[in-house]
């Protein structure tokens, strides 16, 4: 049997935390090959639908990062994203899925480290997890 | 509808085919029988221009006398209910075979509706709850329904019951759909006027305005953000005011228009039984994203963000009233 690796699909903000990944990559920091980046304006671009529509498709976790409190190039983006997330890890649950795969985070540019730590958290409260139930073949 | 000198017209044999018409319900309450009956007087046209060929509710026909007409016999098929067994889903297969037309017809047929809610659980859990532990529930015998039972006269049959409510189109192929929770009268007579006069948009429509129910509301929108939510009962909001602004939860913003915002005009909030506004993939996550976007605006500084989000009790139940079954993910995940 084959050690089960989750998929992670990641919405990262353009200004902060796409570039807090970056940072991690050139700096050589290692951390786990589960997250798939996907870079958005603004961790406020992230429509619920996106979300929905990765656990529709398999994803076993999805990371929305964004600029700190405070930081958001445009201002209020980060408070609704959050908003959002909060919103629907209550939906997942009704829905059966458990709200601990859906994960915000305030990452910024200099903070590649602890973009790394991060994946690598994540990553592992996922394994123990186990597949998401929308996965086809369970 | 139509001029009244054609009618004159048709009625004096000025011989015009009448187009057959046929009205089925499957997973719903029956209000959307009612709808066409809503119509009033102008039923008397449909009856002048149509022949009603098949409709349960009203005349005696068996499903053995529909599978007996040809196929594309019926002109026009409003269907209305979700699929949630075997005999709606074969209703559903037979219908589309024997009518030119197909109309979703209400908030079920369309967007699973209230049934749709039903997803929430499984064929299981529903028969646990409805047949062995209501609390008005008298079943020693532990008797569920079976598809199929052994009496001494012979085999009795009962459809089966599936695990997860559909709608409509997720069932067979659908021409237009007429959406609402009944559809409003004045665009149940717009789509049969529609109908009779050839005038119907193209194939896949949805038979109502390009608008939102805020689009028709008169309220007043002056306000973006709200400090706080309100329940129904805990508030007896301003008619005056735009209820969302007052903290009620309205899903007219998600909301596709065509009622002219009845329930906003008599005090209650939209719940949304008009399905999703044109070109959105889904409901309940478009309110979702605009309530979010309002909630608490400006006040991040201080809120308690968590205790913010908690008075949204029951966002399935809230956003995906109608639209379970044709959202993104149409149920809740059972793990077996």
């Amino acid at each position: 049997m084959t050690k089960f690796e989750p998929r992670i699909v990641g919405f990262l903000c353009n200004w902060c935390s796409y570039a807090g990944a970056d940072l991690a990559g050139i700096s050589r920091i290692q951390y786990p090959p589960t997250i798939r980046v996907i870079r958005v304006m603004c961790s406020g671009r992230v429509d619920p639908i996106f979300i929905l529509e990765a656990f529709k498709n398999g994803a076993d976790g999805v990371l929305v990062a964004g600029c700190h409190p405070g930081d958001c190039h445009y201002l209020a983006g980060n408070y609704k994203a959050q908003r959002r997330v909060l919103l629907l890890k209550k939906l997942l649950e009704q829905l059966g899925i458990e709200p601990e795969r859906l994960k915000l985070e305030w990452i910024s540019a200099s903070e590649g480290d602890r973009f790394a730590a991060l994946i690598k958290e994540m990553t592992e409260k996922i394994r123990k997890l186990g597949p998401s139930p929308l996965r086809a073949g369970g | 509808m139509l001029a009244y000198n054609e009618l004159q017209k048709r009625k004096l044999g000025e011989y015009v085919k009448k187009l057959k018409f046929a009205f089925y319900w499957a997973a719903s309450c029956g209000g959307c029988e009612i709808a066409v009956l809503d119509i009033n007087e102008k039923i008397l046209d449909v009856v002048a221009l149509t022949d009603v060929v098949f409709w349960p509710v009203a005349m005696d026909l068996k499903y053995k006398d529909v599978e007996a007409m040809p196929d594309e016999s019926i002109d026009v098929c409003f269907f209305n209910g979700a699929i949630r067994t075997e005999e709606q889903e074969h209703m559903a297969k037979l219908l589309r075979e024997k009518a030119k037309m197909l109309v979703a017809f209400g908030s079920c047929a369309c967007q699973g509706g209230i049934p749709g809610l039903a997803n929430v659980a499984n064929k299981k859990e529903i028969f646990d709850i409805v047949y062995l532990r209501s609390p008005s529930t008298w079943n020693p015998n532990m008797v569920t329904p079976k598809t199929s039972t052994r009496v001494k006269e012979g085999e009795l049959t009962l459809p089966e019951f599936h695990d997860t409510v559909k709608t409509l189109s997720q069932t067979v192929k659908v021409d237009y759909y007429l959406p609402g929770c009944p559809p409003p009268a004045p665009k149940v007579a717009d789509a049969i006027d529609a109908i009779v006069k050839g005038t119907l948009p193209s194939r896949g429509s949805v038979l109502a305005p390009e608008r939102s129910v805020c689009d028709e509301c008169p309220r007043k929108k002056e306000k973006k953000s709200i400090p706080r939510i309100y329940r129904v009962y805990e508030i007896t909001p301003d008619p005056n005011v735009c209820l969302l602004e007052q903290g009620v939860i309205c899903m007219g913003p998600a909301t596709r228009g065509g009622c002219e915002a009845l329930c906003v005009k008599a005090n209650m909030p939209c719940t949304g039984c008009g399905g999703p506004c044109p070109g959105e993939v889904e409901q309940g996550a478009a309110m979702m994203s605009a309530l979010s976007s309002v909630l608490g605006l400006g006040e991040e500084k201080t809120y308690d963000v968590e205790k913010l989000i908690a008075q949204i009790r029951d966002p399935l139940g809230t956003f995906y009233m109608y639209s379970l079954p044709a959202s993104i993910i149409n149920r809740r995940i059972i793990r077996k």
